[in-house]
């Protein structure tokens, strides 16, 4: 288990206060202008030697990423740190606690970070739902502010850092990173074509880049602490401690930091009191928010959860988000429920995705009742082969995956469930 | 997509709305948030003014508030945008009211994780209570709506109601909470569940142990 001192986000479950005297008792905005001090390369180096991937669901490289900025504008065009606390995705509930227990965490990564990648400025777009959050983070902000840390000649750098927050208002498709950018931009927020990618014509034209609220809170600890400090945790390729969200039937839901690549036993065993029921009672897991394939319990007891642990059972780690399923779960109905979701959230933009999503949903809901023909499996299955990848953004692809991993594991009980409803019917 | 209707636009509506303006301090909020954003980009703040509008309105009609037309032209004018622009923002964020709403906004998370730890007895015990989903009651005090995922699945299931999250839930607190608001009651925010904090695993966190009583500083350990 990771030790106590070596966890990056110590007042995780808000027994201490988030402000900022408190915050720097902890540690935080501890000579921060040293740390800018060390120079933007040497920072981004650090950066990309710690191994740090995006803790958003796709897992790119941080520091790569913040390489791709321009080292200097040659028209005039200033860049733009956006912070994506956007988070919407089933089961993930880990940026909430970032913000309103530790929101000096990620104001000052979002300075160092800003500062690295030569921005002008960082806008944190935090969910609209996050409304008590949201309060939190604009008093953080402003107690920065009001200590000299943000702001012109932010913590006597010499370099003048701003950090605005923009609260969205209920959409989850504005955490796909140029939907954000529109919405910031006061638009519906509907995906962008890429490219131009948003590092070099993002938010009003201006080079920016994107970044998920744990990528940028754990920046300031690694550079403190050293990329062989991050690195020592986990396997290769999938470096570092990561907030793990575990919910569903374990005994103790909770969020927790641990190092990448812990077994998804131990994970639960050790902080989550155990499956609901022993061990035998699981079904299956959905190791990484709603977006990725579900596991069957045999498969997902010993798998490392990390990017490439999760990938080789089919899966993804996603945001970490954990949602366990026991066996008194109508599995397909679990699965529906999440169909119904991308119907809600489609934005409406590609055709395969706004009328695919609803017309997904409506046949998972035949198929939970078990109202519908065998060859109506093999025909979904078909159209979420014509969704995935057709669409400008991946929620196509996201609202595809769940119900493919449906059909590949659990396809007897959808089966079942159609030759029970004929049998019923011909009574 | 999500179904959204658009409350239509009628003389009646014109004449209740039609002179809307900002309360004094709204102006001065509003004219802080315009200044968030570079100059002549002032469109980005189409969103913040929509739901301070959204507020002012539910204040003047002690409801949770919502958008009528004149109200959007409103916004529009102070950006310089035409009004389909504002009207396209308005109705394609679900957490802009664009139909009249009840003094609370019941919201209970319908979403896998949600549904695992039992939010179908939590919509029962709301029905049982006299809310219908999408609907709002006689007495105009409860609109339910059953939404998306919220963010809080490691306290599930849940309830955001206005501005505050009622975590942990099971439908005895659900009816409880219901009439203690009904009675003009303030019920605790969080987590409904007797000695849980906030997001630890359930009986006390199993790390950070020293952060329960005091803010301790782990860097003497490094």
């Amino acid at each position: 288990m990771l030790a106590d001192k070596d966890r990056i986000f110590t007042n995780l479950y808000g027994y201490q206060p988030w402000n900022l005297k408190a915050a720097r008792g902890r540690g935080d905005w501890d000579n921060t202008k040293a740390l800018m001090e060390r120079g933007q390369d040497a920072i981004i180096e650090e950066i990309k030697a710690s191994g740090l991937r995006g803790r958003g669901g796709a897992g790119f490289p941080t520091g790569m990423k913040w390489s791709f900025m321009p080292k200097e504008s040659k028209d005039g065009r200033p860049s733009f740190l956006v912070i994506n606390a956007d988070e919407s995705e089933p089961g993930s509930c880990k940026d909430r606690e970032i913000i309103r227990h530790d929101p000096h965490k990620l104001i000052e990564g979002a300075l160092v970070a800003g500062y690295a990648m030569r921005a002008r400025a960082a806008y944190i777009y935090i969910r609209g739902e996050y409304i008590r959050e949201a309060e939190t983070l604009f008093a953080a902000v402003a107690e920065a502010y009001e200590a000299g840390l943000l702001g012109k000649n932010a913590c006597g750098s010499g370099y003048d850092f701003d950090v605005f927050v923009h609260r969205g208002a209920g959409a989850y498709i504005c955490g796909e990173e140029t939907a954000m950018i529109e919405s910031l931009e006061g638009k519906k927020g509907q995906p962008r074509l890429k490219p131009p990618f948003p590092a070099g014509a993002g938010l009003y034209g201006c080079p920016t880049t994107v970044n998920n609220v744990e990528s940028i809170a754990v920046a300031p600890t690694i550079l403190r602490r050293g990329a062989a400090w991050f690195s020592s945790f986990g396997r290769d390729n999938n470096k570092g401690t990561k907030l793990f969200q575990i919910s569903g039937h374990v005994n103790k839901p909770c969020v927790v930091e641990e190092a990448m690549s812990i077994p998804f036993s131990e994970l639960i065993e050790k902080h989550c009191g155990g499956i609901r029921g022993g061990r035998d009672n699981l079904l299956a897991v959905i190791p990484g928010g709603s977006s990725v394939p579900l596991v069957p319990a045999a498969e997902i007891w010993d798998a490392p959860m990390d990017f490439d642990g999760l990938r080789a059972v089919g899966s993804g780690l996603g945001t970490a988000a954990v949602i366990v399923m026991d066996k008194s779960t109508d599995i397909v109905r679990a699965i529906s429920r999440l169909s119904y979701f991308y119907k809600h959230e489609s934005c409406g933009q590609c055709t395969p995705c706004r009328e695919g999503t609803g017309w997904m949903w409506r046949v998972m809901e035949r198929l939970r009742t078990g109202d519908a023909a065998v060859e109506e499996i093999d025909m979904l299955q078909q159209v979420t082969k014509q969704v995935e990848g057709h669409t400008i953004c991946a929620l196509g692809d996201a609202a595809a995956w769940p119900i493919q991993g449906l059909i590949r594991h659990f396809r007897p009980e959808i089966e079942r469930r159609i030759a029970e409803n004929q049998r019923e019917a011909a009574e | 997509m999500a179904d959204r209707h658009i409350e239509p636009d009628t003389p009646e509506l014109r004449a209740r709305w039609g002179s809307f303006a900002w309360t004094a301090e709204n102006a001065e909020k509003a004219k802080e948030i315009i200044a968030r954003y570079p100059a002549g980009r002032q469109r980005s703040a189409v969103m913040p003014l929509l739901d301070l509008a959204q507020r002012q309105v539910g204040a003047e009609e002690n409801t949770q508030g919502w958008l009528p037309i004149p109200v959007m032209e409103y916004v529009a004018k102070q950006l310089d945008m035409p009004i389909i622009r504002v009207v396209e923002v308005a109705t394609f964020y679900t957490m802009y009211n664009i139909a009249p709403i009840g003094r609370f906004h019941v919201q209970v998370c319908g979403t896998t994780p949600c549904m695992l730890r039992g939010s179908d007895d939590i919509m029962a015990a709301c029905k049982a209570r006299g809310l219908k989903k999408g609907h709002t009651t006689d007495d105009g005090v409860f609109t339910l709506t059953e939404v998306e995922c919220m963010g809080n699945c490691a306290s599930a299931p849940m309830v955001q109601i206005n501005d505050d999250n009622y975590e942990d839930l099971t439908a005895a607190d659900m009816t409880r909470i219901l009439d203690e608001l009904a009675a003009g009651k303030q019920p605790k925010t969080g987590t409904q569940l007797p000695g849980r904090h906030t997001v630890e695993p359930i009986g006390g966190p199993t790390s950070l142990t020293a952060m329960v009583g005091a803010n301790h500083d782990y860097r003497g350990e490094w």
